[in-house]
């Protein structure tokens, strides 16, 4: 970006910020409301201001078996989805990238598909579908579920990457001597590198967050969004329930945080290298 | 020997692009087109009354059942919401775009899209959740209103028929407030987009031509936000129209589409009835989707 | 396979069709060991996928290509002794620039010392000492070429094809580089095929030019063939300015209502009571308009009250008061009949 503009660059005016700015907290401060409530000795309600302070819950949320359990179960659909994501969706950018056949437009259309329909559509869609097959609702079931929008997030962030690639760079490795695997090794791979891992970390934390679908998919497992979800409408572990809230918010942060900063850094140096 | 693979391949393009395109296409056609098929085919399945079992026989039966009143009602409820969330959404989301897009500095453009894309992407679960602590009887927000006298008027907004309940965390004017939160990002970027597209020229070249400030936001800067803000409006739209989670949380008896068609589908077991009550929100994002495109909002995108 | 006395390139019939659009239609072409060869034309004539062809990127849809007697129409790009300076460059921005250079040694995996020497040289030869370690994105514009350069030159390529290279430069630069190459080529002693669209950087550095014309050539020869004789209007028209008479007019100059060219600055401007010499043609006319351009003076003078002809003249006494008067004067034209040549002839 041009230094140049910040001289030219119109200032706002105050009406204009406040409001950008009490949209910013808007947007963050209910996330940290729970935080605060996890200090909080009450048991029963929501009081505020809290009656006192204690961080006993903390210890509490570990000792229970079924959060471990919830967590644990929650990991590793989300790996095993990331990674599907990962293959399925660099796989179709790749094509997409390559060629113009025909139906390239059709292809962006179906992967975008299953997070433009409501959520509800995709996950009852995969529970008549399993169900109409009578196969068992299991851990994999709701992997399959979160692959299919999985997917797009990775194509998104891989295309968006391929696109800002010189395309005469595979040319020039294969001019200089190296074939496919080797240009696909020393020259896309490291250039695909970040995008990869910006899509990968985004398709962790929507898979690792997903409940509508899930819903529909699980049989008996409960994964961690469904143990929360099971308190929200009909609470009983209330503190127990603002630590796992806390939880869950910090380890999605920071994936989402570093894959945003990844997108952020690659459409500056986009710039530098041209 | 590498070598010699890389080469059959290297001159097979056609066969390339078909090893790249199998997996990813396979995989969405069998399991998602697949199952949106297998919707559509149980929407027009119906359910023994008596046995509970679904036969299997075309019918029109069970998308006779969703005109009747009472699920008349729940489209008309659920369509009214989003559409009401839709519009609020874009009024809070435009000055935070328009700042972002035309008055932030590059560094600070940059955190402030990732200030605004960190919600968008995290626990949307837990962010209904903070929700449920804020509009609690006893919660943070009833005591800023005490503090500041207006229990009178929360008093009465929630004993309105149709919009009131017993606390805002169970009330419709709670589902709203949740909805326009949770959705809020999905409307700030698209327009953010949209506004950045907006070239320093144009607005310097409307106001050298005489226009003031207001003017020119209102006769440039208005129109070009626009297929932004529709673009925007498929997600907040879309979103509330398929959610059963909010409804769920802070609703009362009176259904939105998501909640009846997972309870149809579970409680009731009825996955014909839940099958074509879905149709409703997919006929409804695909006619907007065409007229969205219309406007120019896949731009925005 | 290989046979030395064979021409570096040959090209049999080849063609090249994207859909209805012939890119490349029917071309012959031999390029002799040693060259320094240029595919001159405008964008879409065929002269980028003729290059293309030849580094292995495309395929011709008909002909053969031949790199020193040996076919290699089909085989891909690592299986052809021929490398290629890109028009962006295609620096890997990932890599440092000893690292770019050294890219094409370690996929053949030549051993580190051996690679460290050979960059070194090439470094040396393109006058980057000492910048191995810098990535590419902190270079100018001039240094990102010369290490394409080198990064082409360190696999001792037969043939180094140049794809409008000095494009993105500015005019100084350009020139420089022009020179540069030049004497990089008499250096390596190795083939060179450049594509440009720019005539003059053609003319500069060539011993011949290939000049396409929508997927075709319409003429190869020396530089001053091709200035001196053009065989097309197209070439006459595309390489430097020329007029061009046909039918009357050039019936009454030289008695054959063929078409001929005539360079502007072959035409001698005189009085209209000039006499011309025996072997010299003569046509009058009157200035119709005058360009001051500095270093020489634009007119375009009508004859026969019908053609324009194009006249440069240097500004050796004159001053651009001197020029910008003679407008509306009546001159006589007179040029030596060697240099008015019969185009297809």
């Amino acid at each position: 970006m041009p230094s140049s503009s910040s001289s030219t660059r119109p200032r706002a005016t105050w009406g204009l910020t406040l409001a950008a700015l009490g949209t910013l907290l808007f947007l963050h401060v209910p996330m940290w409301i729970i935080f605060l409530y996890t200090l909080t000795p009450d048991e029963t309600t929501y009081t505020f201001p809290l009656p006192g302070f204690t961080t006993k819950w903390f210890g509490v949320a570990l000792q229970r078996a079924d959060l471990w359990r919830a967590l644990t179960l929650s990991f590793q659909v989300a790996s095993i989805a990331t990674v599907a994501a990962l293959i399925l969706g660099t796989l179709a950018a790749a094509a997409v990238y390559r060629s113009n056949f025909f139906g390239r437009e059709s292809i962006s259309f179906l992967l975008v598909l299953p997070i433009a329909l409501p959520g509800i559509v995709t996950g009852i869609a995969l529970r008549t579908a399993i169900g109409g097959l009578d196969i068992p609702f299991s851990f994999w079931t709701i992997v399959i579920g979160h692959a299919t929008f999985c997917v797009v997030v990775v194509y998104n962030n891989v295309l968006a990457r391929f696109r800002r690639t010189s395309a005469t760079m595979i040319e020039a490795s294969m001019d200089l001597g190296a074939n496919s695997f080797q240009t696909f090794r020393y020259v896309v791979l490291p250039n695909i590198a970040t995008a990869l891992l910006a899509g990968g970390m985004l398709a962790f934390a929507l898979s690792f967050d997903e409940v509508i679908v899930t819903t529909f998919t699980a049989g008996q497992q409960t994964t961690l969004p469904i143990w929360i979800f099971s308190q929200l409408s009909r609470p009983r572990d209330r503190p127990v329930t603002n630590v796992v809230a806390t939880i869950v918010i910090l380890i999605t942060f920071l994936p989402i945080f570093f894959a945003q900063k990844i997108s952020a850094d690659a459409s500056d140096t986009e710039g530098e290298t041209k | 020997m590498l070598n010699r693979i890389s080469t059959y391949f290297y001159q097979r393009p056609k066969l390339v692009l078909a090893i790249f395109l199998t997996p990813p296409l396979l995989y969405m056609v069998v399991v998602y087109l697949g199952s949106l098929f297998s919707l559509l085919i149980n929407s027009f399945f119906a359910i023994d009354d008596f046995t509970g079992m679904v036969i299997r026989e075309f019918t029109l039966k069970t998308y006779l059942q969703i005109f009747t009143p009472a699920n008349r009602e729940i489209f008309m409820r659920t369509a009214t919401m989003a559409f009401l969330v839709t519009i609020v959404d874009a009024l809070i989301a435009f000055p935070l775009a328009y700042y972002i897009a035309k008055f932030a500095s590059p560094k600070l453009k940059t955190w402030l899209l990732i200030a605004v894309t960190i919600p968008l992407w995290s626990s949307y679960l837990v962010r209904v959740y903070a929700w449920k602590l804020i509009l609690a009887k006893e919660g943070i927000l009833s005591w800023f209103i005490n503090l500041f006298h207006l229990t009178g008027a929360l008093d009465w907004l929630l004993s309105l028929p149709g919009i009131g309940g017993s606390s805002l965390s169970l009330s419709p004017i709670g589902m709203f407030i949740v909805f326009v939160y949770i959705w809020l990002p999905y409307m700030i970027i698209p327009i953010q987009t949209a506004l950045e597209r907006v070239p320093g020229s144009l607005l310097e070249a409307s106001s050298d031509l005489g226009a003031k400030p207001s003017q020119t936001f209102r006769t440039v800067i208005l129109p070009l936000a626009f297929p932004g803000v529709v673009a925007g409006s498929i997600f907040t739209f879309s979103l509330t129209l398929g959610d059963f989670i909010v409804p769920l949380t802070l609703g009362n008896s009176k259904f939105f589409i998501g909640q009846a068609v997972y309870s149809y589908q579970g409680t009731g077991g009825n996955i014909p009835l839940a099958a074509a009550m879905t149709m409703g929100p997919v006929v409804i994002m695909v006619v907007y989707l065409l007229i969205a495109r219309r406007l120019g909002a896949f731009d925005a995108l | 396979m290989n046979n030395p006395s064979a021409p570096a390139i040959r090209f049999e019939k080849v063609s090249r069709h994207f859909g209805d659009v012939k890119a490349v239609d029917q071309v012959d072409l031999e390029i002799g060991d040693g060259e320094f060869f240029s595919m001159l034309g405008p964008s879409g004539s065929g002269k980028t996928t003729c290059l293309r062809m030849i580094a292995g990127f495309d395929r011709p849809t008909s002909g053969s290509i031949h790199l020193y007697g040996k076919e290699v129409s089909s085989l891909p790009p690592y299986d052809r002794d021929v490398n290629t300076v890109f028009q962006d460059y295609a620096l890997f921005p990932h890599m440092n620039v000893g690292d770019n250079i050294a890219y094409g040694l370690m996929v053949k995996k030549v051993a580190k010392e051996e690679r460290q020497k050979r960059v070194d040289e090439m470094l040396e030869l393109v006058q980057l000492s000492g910048f191995a370690g810098r990535k590419p994105s902190q270079l100018s514009g001039g240094q990102r070429q010369r290490v394409a350069l080198a990064r082409a030159l360190i696999n001792h390529p037969k043939v180094l094809l140049l794809d409008e290279p000095l494009g993105a430069l500015d005019l100084k630069l350009r020139q420089q580089m022009q020179i540069e190459l030049k004497s990089i080529q008499k250096r390596v002693g190795i083939t060179f095929i450049f594509v440009t669209h720019d005539q003059e950087e053609a003319i500069t550095m060539s011993d011949r030019i290939a000049v396409f014309s929508q997927g075709r050539i319409e003429q190869i020869g020396s530089p001053s063939d091709i200035y001196e004789r053009p065989a097309s209007a197209f070439v006459a028209g595309f390489v430097g300015t020329s007029n061009l008479v046909s039918g009357e007019v050039a019936k009454r100059i030289i008695g054959s209502d063929q078409t001929f060219s005539i360079r502007p600055e072959k035409i001698r401007l005189g009085s209209a009571n000039d006499k011309p010499a025996a072997d010299m043609l003569s046509l009058d006319g009157i200035i119709r308009d005058v360009v001051y351009l500095g270093l020489y003076t634009r007119y375009l003078v009508e004859v026969d009250g019908s053609v324009d002809l194009v006249v440069i003249e240097q500004n050796l006494k004159t001053t651009s008061m001197d020029v910008l008067s003679a407008k509306g004067q009546k001159v006589r034209l007179s040029w030596h009949k060697d240099h008015m040549s019969r185009l297809g002839g």
